[in-house]
């Protein structure tokens, strides 16, 4: 099969490589009709996130059809689904609590070392990511095997096109529960640091959830204007200094909640912004916190702080104080993307919330290569890439969908 | 003049103070050291409530070669004994254990993956076993390597299943030289323990153990073959 393959920072190829097999009872081959590039496959792509191997397929956000099943599995030959990218064993005691990404089984013995040594104890895995998530091929293929198929997938209704449902698999849970963290309350004002998809779906979700303002943060003229059309302010950090203002919007209180939807790789010439990157390209340092940072100072006292936003190791010049002296919460975490799925589809179905706005590109997987780079480069017209693989039925009404260019 | 004595007044300053910081770190570290062996000299009484294996090296109760993991698996201990009982399935979740043949109720044969692809035998016999609680082995003299093992199931918090405590004493083949190739070649028993146990905890709970089997751009690999 045909599937895109990491090689080193910026340099991912679209190779040949042996189609998958059926290895645990539990498993099924889903064969890939649609399939996305993330904003944390970046960070991969930068070579920020430590224990990927040259050959590792990427992806993490995919669907398709059944095409193999294991003994054990629930699912059935011809069933369309879209693929949660954490793996899950839904026994353990931590997906029987719905935490399903501190799966305490899905990551294999050999692999969880390494992320026990690392974070404490053991990760959870993860489709087509580090080996510390288990070194799983990834979506970016034509197909994969997918683990625990009785218990990740979700069957999705054939009357919804792909682009409608894909994002289930990770973007769409995560921007969800990034508002769930931050535990909006009545006349809440929340402000979102980065408009990329999972920033412009956390401030959907917050809408949704009852925020009465929101208000986004981001550099790029376009991202922000998608964050306009979702019913956020938009604040341009090279315009104005976003603490003043959100001060000065929020009646010197600052927002309630804060959502860092920006994680490991902060952009902006700050100070220490531009130590931070020097020291992760001398391997001393892996983490840019500047908008994690921000945050904490702009965040009301008592207020909360949700993180779905990516981050590696070991940060510093942490204002811990700060976090500790204004009483703030914080929660964080890899989605738990099963816990979601069901009653977001459902939503989809009724027409609650828009999944395909944010789309800006449409490419083959042949194309994959060339999408990272302008997903690297050109992050302002590039919202959101979907791959198509040579099994995706196009759509006549598809054309519509690739928007055209300001 | 004046400057200059106020001058050296301040480096008087900070050596005096770089003296206090070097008495006290000195006093601090005499402190510690007291507190760890009595008056006499001998180690004193260990307080903490920690399993028998975890002690720092230079406390009383710290034991040389003896390892020990535990591992939550959320199945009634009961359960998890009668599963652990039939050491001929043991290959299924150790990964260094090629064969386990039954002698009789209380002798097996263990086949064992041993360094740089060599096999090592041995042969346990079962010393102690409390049903639904613990079992307690010990290598027969005829056994390539030492070994003492015993595995406790200890009831959890309420909901929580079951504590799987795996407790070896043993010594390696090869003595420290030996110990430290296996460490390399990850064919140490603590790593060792600890991988199996997952696996253990793997298959009981979800009926099969994880594995990232799936294709690469590595020539080398198969789909079918897990790797690191």
């Amino acid at each position: 099969m045909r599937a895109l393959t990491w090689h080193g920072r910026h340099d991912v190829r679209v190779e040949t490589v042996p189609d998958p097999e059926i290895v645990n009872p539990r498993d099924a081959i889903v064969r890939v009709t649609s399939t996305a590039i993330c904003g944390s496959d970046l960070h991969l792509y930068d070579g920020y996130i430590p224990t990927l191997r040259a050959g590792d397929i990427l992806g993490h956000e995919f669907m398709g059809e059944v095409v193999e099943v294991g003994a054990r599995s629930s699912l059935k030959k011809g069933q369309r689904v879209v693929v949660p990218f954490t793996i899950s064993c839904g026994d353990c005691f931590f997906c029987k609590k719905q935490q399903f990404s501190a799966c305490d089984n899905s990551n294999p013995s050999e692999t969880s070392d390494a992320s026990r040594l690392l974070m404490g104890h053991t990760m959870g895995a993860a489709f087509g990511y580090a080996h510390l998530t288990g070194g799983y091929a990834g979506g970016q293929a034509e197909f994969v095997r997918v683990p625990y198929s009785d218990v990740g997938p979700i069957v999705v209704p054939d009357h919804l096109e792909d682009d409608k449902v894909l994002f289930l698999s990770d973007i769409l849970p995560t921007g969800w529960m990034a508002a769930e963290n931050a535990e909006i309350e009545e006349g809440d004002t929340v402000a979102v640091w980065g408009c990329g998809p999972v920033g412009l779906f956390a401030i959907q979700s917050a809408k949704i959830m009852g925020a009465y303002r929101v208000i986004a943060i981001d550099h790029y003229p376009h991202r922000l204007e998608l964050a306009r059309q979702m019913g956020a302010e938009i604040l341009d950090y090279r315009e104005v200094d976003v603490r003043e203002a959100l001060d000065e919007m929020t009646g010197g209180t600052g927002p309630d909640a804060c959502i860092d939807c920006v994680g490991m790789e902060s952009h902006g010439l700050t100070i220490d912004n531009i130590v931070d990157t020097v020291k992760a390209h001398t391997f001393l340092g892996t983490e840019r916190p500047h908008a994690l940072r921000q945050m904490i100072l702009a965040c009301r006292k008592g207020g909360r702080l949700s993180i779905p936003g990516v981050y590696g190791g070991f940060a510093d010049k942490f204002p811990l104080g700060q976090l500790m002296e204004k009483g703030l919460s914080v929660k964080s975490g890899q989605t738990h993307v099963q816990k979601y799925t069901a009653k977001l589809l459902k939503m989809i179905e009724e027409g609650k919330i828009d999944t395909t706005f944010l789309i800006s590109h449409h490419a083959s997987l042949e194309e994959a290569p060339e999408m990272y780079r302008h997903w690297h480069d050109d992050q302002d017209q590039y919202t959101k890439i979907v791959l198509k693989t040579q099994f995706a039925t196009p759509r006549k009404d598809e054309k519509e969908l690739i928007h055209e260019l300001a | 003049m004046a400057d200059q004595r106020t001058g050296s007044k301040t480096g008087n300053k900070a050596l005096i103070g770089a003296g206090i910081a070097t008495v006290a770190a000195g006093a601090a570290a005499a402190f510690l050291l007291s507190k760890r062996t009595g008056s006499a000299g001998a180690p004193i009484e260990n307080i903490s409530d920690a399993p028998d294996y975890v002690w720092r090296r230079g406390t009383k109760s710290y034991e040389t070669n003896l390892l020990g993991n535990t591992v939550t698996v959320g199945r009634p201990r009961e359960e998890l004994f009668e599963e652990w009982r039939d050491f001929t399935r043991f290959p299924a979740f150790m990964e260094n254990v090629e064969k386990v043949e039954k002698l009789d109720s209380k002798r097996s044969r263990w086949t064992i993956k041993g360094p740089l692809g060599s096999s090592i035998e041995l042969v346990t016999r079962i010393t102690s076993e409390e049903p639904g609680r613990s079992i307690s082995w010990v290598s027969e003299p005829q056994s390539e390597i030492e070994t003492e093992g015993r595995v406790e199931f200890i009831e959890a918090p309420p909901g929580r299943g079951t504590f799987v405590r795996l407790t070896q004493r043993y010594s390696p083949p090869g003595g420290r030289i030996g110990k430290g190739l296996a460490k390399l070649l990850q064919r140490e028993p603590k790593i060792q323990a600890r991988r199996d146990l997952r696996r253990f905890k793997q298959l009981m709970e979800t009926g099969e153990v994880a594995t990232n089997a799936s294709p690469s751009g590595r020539k080398s690999e198969t789909p079918t073959e897990a790797r690191i």
